[in-house]
């Protein structure tokens, strides 16, 4: 200890450590004093983050639970949407999620595996990279207005699941293309050498060895796609969801409801938004739920993964 | 030799699936641009950006000066960085340094969940249950307004600067961290002075990826931030910045009317700056990039 506070300063000389030595001690317990209280601040962060977590979540459990039930997941709204439940804009998110992930796959993984497996570092590889983190940070009603003109107007698919799923597709490729490349990296360099040394070619390589190995990885990223998907409202608010309609989706070319923009419109624009507010906590709960199920599996899968990789 | 066709055919494939996210990035800025440009027509580029009135529906005089988003706009952002950077450093730092294995296991998945929350949730939160509380707690007239909105934002900025900064402060190499604590320095010495300093690109990174968020946030300021569309005199005052107004105003604005373009030409700016936070970002995080122990 006396060794530690001295050593601080290189100025400090041989001769003056005799007298440094007698402040030591004082010194020594101020200095663990600091590390006390600094720690504590930093512990104390994370407290604030994880209450913002358990009080936002704490509240639409509690207002939301009263709300909820077999009526209410599966009925269609009624009496202008004041009644009944929110069968319709479970579906239409499923739906939106699901086939925006159709869209996101293949394309992410497809660039993943270029971006990991083919390119090597140079200009060309920065620009696909910038382009990449670039298309991250875009606003999400960027995206909606970027649907609105080219999917919805130029195309003439019109309000629409396939317009959504589009639109949503673009805006998760970047999730999936990080979290597919994570996947990528984890696969040992040895599988790709040793499926090389016997003679494979690259893509066959590529196909029956490190996808294989990668797939779970892959399969976790998919999921906080579907996931960032199923809550995103303003990208779908002009390309595929509508207020209210009557019936069910039956083509790819059908406008849906959608829980995020159910929440938004009911709390916001609806004609008695104080009368509805149980069913907006209703919704608002049912979304969360879907959301947070589907990371918290992700969650589990993905330390599953590490656990067994570390063996 | 059909071997080797093949592979190359391959190759390419997947190189053109890589240009995509290009390709797509660089169709949104062709339409944005063909529809916002239209704009300029009927509004001079100073007038636009400076031009302290936004009435777009005003029939007989409509105005079109986005000033007041800019500005609610930055606000909200420079607000919210505020509480968000603190937070999120601190955490970062937490979770990476200090946290034992077990608190890490819980600590990182809430937030995690944090940055998984809808942002409509965390607006529909911020609308029906802090502002009747800011309201009664602060007695004012609206709880919709600059210091709700920046709150809420605060909160979907803090997981994205938490998880950037907290790669970073991983990526400072053990030897560094070891030579300092072999000197006799505190934990919380070499914190301050070696692992922050090393790590200091990725948390500016981190930083303004998550400003650069902040900025982009649409349904919580559309929720929450109250929508007025004037300066606000103090941090309790309705603003409405520009995703609100694009998100607010789009469904009714017929189309290729003067009211659209200009709502294009918003979201051009909103593009172009998110576009220049995204950039300098990676301009940081390349240009300072930890290269080995040496380059403290």
């Amino acid at each position: 200890m006396t060794v530690q506070a001295t050593t601080m300063n290189p100025l400090i000389s041989t001769k003056s450590v005799g007298t440094s030595l007698c402040h030591t001690s004082g010194r020594d317990l101020r200095r663990r004093a600091y590390q006390w209280v600094a720690f504590m601040m930093l512990r104390g962060a994370i407290l604030i983050v994880a209450a913002a977590l358990v009080i936002i979540v704490g509240f639409l459990v509690k207002n939301g639970a009263s709300a909820i039930s077999w009526n209410f997941l599966t009925d269609v709204p009624r009496e202008y949407m004041t009644e009944g439940g929110v069968w319709p804009c479970i579906v239409g998110t499923l739906l939106l999620s699901l086939g925006a992930m159709g869209v996101a796959m293949p394309l992410g993984v497809a660039s993943a595996i270029y971006l990991h497996e083919y390119a090597r570092p140079g200009t060309f590889m920065r620009i696909i990279r910038l382009g990449v983190n670039n298309l991250a940070g875009v606003p999400s009603v960027v995206f909606g207005l970027f649907g609105l003109g080219l999917f919805v107007t130029a195309m003439h698919l019109g309000v629409s699941l396939l317009a959504g799923w589009l639109t949503l597709g673009v805006l998760c490729l970047p999730v999936v293309i990080g979290t597919t490349e994570e996947a990528l990296r984890s696969v040992p360099a040895t599988y790709r050498e040793a499926s090389l040394a016997l003679g494979g070619t690259k893509w066959q390589t590529i196909w029956r060895v490190v996808l294989p190995s990668a797939l779970p990885g892959i399969l976790t990223g998919s999921i906080l796609g579907i996931s960032r998907a199923a809550g995103e409202t303003a990208a779908i608010m002009f390309t595929a969801a509508v207020f209210y309609t009557p019936k069910m989706p039956n083509s790819i070319f059908s406008d849906v409801m959608a829980l995020p923009y159910h929440i938004y419109v009911l709390a916001t624009a609806g004609t008695e938004i104080e009368k509805t507010r149980p069913i907006q906590y209703g919704t608002a709960l049912v979304l969360i739920a879907l959301v947070l199920s589907m990371n918290l599996f992700a969650i589990i899968l993905r330390a599953w993964l590490q656990k067994r990789h570390a063996k | 030799m059909q071997r080797r066709t093949k592979e190359t055919v391959i190759k390419q494939l997947f190189l053109l699936t890589a240009v995509t996210s290009l390709a797509v990035l660089t169709l949104i800025m062709v339409f944005l641009f063909m529809e916002g440009l239209p704009t300029f027509g009927f509004v001079s580029v100073k007038h636009f950006l400076f031009g302290m009135d936004w009435y777009p529906t005003d029939e007989a005089n409509p105005d079109y000066g986005i000033f007041p988003l800019f500005a609610a706009s930055g606000l909200v952002t420079v607000l919210s960085s505020l509480l968000a950077i603190p937070l999120g450093v601190m955490s970062a730092v937490y979770l990476s340094e200090i946290a034992t294995p077990r608190v890490r296991a819980v600590a990182k998945p809430v937030i995690e969940m944090l940055a998984s929350l809808p942002s409509v949730v965390i607006g529909f939160f911020g609308m029906v249950v802090f502002a009747p509380f800011l309201q009664s707690f602060f007695d004012l007239s609206v709880g919709l307004n600059l210091f709700n909105a920046s709150l809420m934002l605060a909160f979907m900025s803090v997981p994205t600067i938490a998880s950037v900064s907290e790669d970073a402060i991983y990526a400072v190499p053990r030897e560094l961290k070891e030579a300092s604590l072999a000197l006799g320095a505190t934990h919380l010495e070499t914190l301050m002075r070696v692992t922050i300093p090393a790590a200091l690109s990725g948390i500016g990174t981190a930083v303004i990826l998550g400003m650069s968020r902040a900025i982009g946030e649409t349904m919580v300021v559309l929720m929450v931030a109250g929508g007025a569309a004037m300066l606000p005199s103090s941090v309790f005052d309705p603003v409405r910045p520009m995703p609100a107004s694009i998100a607010a105003e789009m469904a009714e604005a017929p189309f290729r009317s003067p009211h659209y373009h200009a709502l294009f030409a918003t979201a051009m700016v909103l593009f172009l700056v998110t576009l220049f936070f995204n950039i300098l970002a990676d301009y940081i995080s390349h240009k300072h990039s930890q290269a080995g122990a040496a380059s403290l």
